[in-house]
């Protein structure tokens, strides 16, 4: 079939970023009439990702395009959009919850007077999104990647009368450019090693694909490692987890965007995208994969003894990441951009009830929630739907990416699959904990008596995404599957049904305990807390990581702050006040000469001229 | 040549003594009288010069004569700036004059 849509992917990106465009041009001016242009902007660009991907599904051949950007020796910087299975899928993905999370704003937002800022913001991050998913090499993804970085940063420090907000902004930023620094540097090492300074995708895929031949062992491994830093800082995986979590200063909607669609998958992408690499190097390969089983155990304990609603989602999002990062590691791509693309449905349709939840009770702390489920029926309905999903309850979208993984991770590692398997059950227990405590059970207190159902502008969203929450899962299935042949050309094999029946079990299991402890009370969970305080402290405390930091980076780094500072203050600023300072006090001076005196001039004047015939004689006498 | 040497020496204690009178005194007629001590000192140069110096001629004669008419120009003026400034300020003293300040 002819390439018809993909020769137009370019104004995918192209038109949030008008919208953002027209919206910072006329700001405030235009107030719901902002609103729906990034609304439509963004439904221009589902529309065509839709048709695109519909036409690869068909059977389209690639679509690249590019035009040179800047020539230097004999080398070439190019700027190009590169359309495979791949990008578009992430594409449909981008656009779906962006234009959802869009359409949600617009009631979540609408008291707001920033609200065509914030419509500007949402349209930026969209398009340097697609940017991103759209680029043909490595240096324009490096660009829209920052881009991303810097939108985030808006967008979690929007609110930013709140100090919270300003600071968990600049924690978001400050440590993933700890991991945007990894990333340039392997855009640096494979501009130099790589054969005419080529960093498109084609060529990085032919000369990695060939066993490397052309770059050593040890630089491949490098740059997979430097490559993996990168996205572990956006993609929140440990160590670089710490600012996810506090994105949820932010408005809710937000944290759903950057949570399922935009900031958080861009790390999967790049391991996806630049996946060659990582096949090139064993040891890459393991400590993708280790770190993802061990960020997906670590956040999903950590989600166990949160307390507020949002959190408790982020650290899932930080786990869930972690098994995409696993599936990679393991060698699938097809599991881990599965479980990608499934994840971003129920994450963002999660998120988004619980946006709801706040804008009915005005508060993040569960422990203050409880009976909502009779009161916000749609909301208590899709958030239940997303809960299953994310356990992992058949026949529910995220069973199947999460068997698909699992099933990976057998093949490979049965360690691995031991810990994914715990990671399912503990995912099970948070999430009917999160469900149980915020809409079973009878109202804490009369102050929420008044909450009521969201606007249907806010429920419409819900429901697509809990549909899509559904259905997601069924374009991969042991039986039918044609998603993982359509994604990477081969088929995605499964071991059988051993990994099913264990995720099965534990999310099942997960769910039985939740529903034991927080809904039944059979087993008395504040019993349970007392029975092991410290375990409930460190987890409440999130490992201290927070603190750890804070102590060995933060403030040493600080106390340098303070150091460079004075040199800065002394030094630098010194000199410069030395200069004034002299020339003040020979100002000063010479106003002082200027008395109006003719005799003083005079006096001057017959001085100087002593002097100089004194110097001219004494030099010719010389 | 002696003789040229005794004259410039009496020239420069002569403008010496003008000079220092125009630094030094507070009463501006003395200052005008000061400088009058100066231009003699150099007309006494001229003519030193033009009598025994090295090639004797009319000329330093003739700008002699020169200057002795334009410094009695000069002087009166200065004396006529002097009244007018005394019936202003009621004061000759120097140290007053600071117009140039302002």
């Amino acid at each position: 079939m002819a390439t018809v849509f993909a020769a137009y992917a370019w104004l995918v990106p192209a038109l949030p970023l008008a919208a953002f465009a027209l919206l910072t041009a006329f700001g405030r001016s235009l107030r719901t009439t902002g609103a729906w242009v990034a609304i439509l902007a963004s439904l221009g660009s589902l529309a065509l990702a839709l048709l695109i991907a519909g036409e690869r599904l068909a059977g389209a051949e690639d679509y690249s395009q590019s035009f040179n950007w800047l020539a230097f020796g004999t080398a070439t910087l190019s700027v190009g959009i590169d359309v495979t299975n791949l990008t578009s899928l992430m594409m449909v993905v981008v656009t779906v919850v962006g234009f959802l999370v869009n359409v949600y704003s617009y009631g979540y937002m609408r008291d707001d007077e920033r609200m065509t800022v914030f419509y500007a913001y949402v349209s930026l991050f969209l398009a340097s999104m697609l940017g991103l998913v759209l680029a043909d090499n490595l240096l324009m993804l490096y660009i829209f990647w920052e881009l991303v970085g810097v939108c985030s940063f808006l967008l979690i420090g929007f609110w930013y009368h709140k100090p919270e907000a300003r600071d968990a902004a600049k924690k978001a930023f400050i440590v993933t450019r700890v991991g945007d620094l990894g990333l340039l540097i392997a855009v640096l090492l494979l501009f130099w090693y790589m054969p005419g300074h080529a960093l498109d995708f084609t060529s990085i895929g032919n000369v990695f694909g060939n066993d490397g031949g052309a770059i050593s062992a040890g630089i491949t491994t490098l740059i997979a490692l430097l490559i993996f830093l990168g996205a572990v800082g956006k993609s929140g995986q440990f160590p670089l987890h710490v600012w996810l979590p506090d994105a949820m200063e932010g408005p809710t909607p937000i944290s759903a965007l950057i949570h399922a669609a935009t900031m958080v998958a861009a790390g999967v992408f790049l391991v996806a995208r630049t996946f060659v690499i990582f096949e090139a190097s064993p040891a890459a390969m393991a400590t993708v994969a280790a770190i993802g089983a061990f960020t997906a155990i670590f956040a999903a304990t950590i989600a166990l003894a949160q307390n507020d609603i949002k959190r408790v989602l982020a650290y899932s999002t930080v786990s869930q990441l972690g098994y995409m990062m696993l599936g990679l590691g393991v060698g699938s791509v097809v599991a881990g951009m599965f479980h990608l693309f499934t994840h971003a449905f129920f994450k963002a349709l999660l998120f988004l009830a619980a946006g709801s939840v706040i804008h009915a009770v005005h508060t993040q702390d569960i422990r203050e929630m409880g009976g909502l489920g009779s009161r916000m029926k749609t909301t208590a309905w899709t958030f239940g739907i997303g809960a299953l999903a994310l356990a992992g309850i058949p026949p529910l979208a995220g069973f199947w990416s999460k068997d698909a993984i699992l099933a990976a991770a057998l093949e490979r590692n049965p360690l691995l699959f031991v810990v994914g398997a715990v990671t399912a059950f503990l995912t099970a227990l948070y999430m009917s904990r999160l469900f149980y405590m915020v809409f079973a059970g009878k109202p804490k207190d009369g102050s929420h008596a008044h909450a009521h159902e969201s606007p249907a502008v806010m429920t419409a969203p819900l429901v697509v995404l809990a549909a899509l929450s559904v259905i997601a899962g069924f374009v991969e299935t042991p039986w039918y599957g044609w998603f993982g042949e359509w994604l990477t050309g081969e088929a995605a094999h499964h071991a059988g049904y051993l990994a099913m029946i264990v995720a099965t079990a534990a999310g099942l299991l997960g769910l039985y305990l939740g529903w034991l402890i927080w809904q039944k009370g059979t087993i008395d969970r504040k019993a349970l807390a007392a029975r092991m305080p410290g375990l409930v402290r460190v987890l409440e405390r999130k490992y201290y990581i927070d603190e750890f930091y804070d102590l060995v980076f933060v403030r040493s780094l600080r106390r340098l702050g303070y150091v460079l500072r004075a040199i800065d203050g002394l030094v630098v600023d010194g000199a410069v006040r030395l200069v004034a300072v002299t020339a003040q006090a020979v100002g000063r001076l010479n106003t002082r000469m200027q008395s109006g005196q003719l005799q003083g001039y005079l006096l001057a004047a017959v001085f100087s001229v002593v002097i100089l015939v004194l110097a001219v004689a004494g030099r010719r006498l010389w | 040549m002696t003789l040229l040497g005794s004259y410039l020496t009496l020239a420069a204690v002569l403008f010496c003594l003008g000079l220092y009178g125009v630094l030094t005194k507070r009463n501006a007629i003395v200052v005008l009288l000061s400088l009058e001590l100066m231009l003699n000192a150099v007309n006494l140069n001229l003519i030193a010069f033009s009598k025994y110096g090295m090639i004797p001629s009319l000329t330093g004669h003739v700008f002699t004569l020169f200057t002795i008419s334009v410094a009695a120009a000069e002087a009166a003026v200065g004396v006529a700036i002097l009244i007018v400034f005394y019936r202003r300020r009621v004061t000759v003293n120097v140290d007053e004059f600071d117009e140039l300040r302002r």
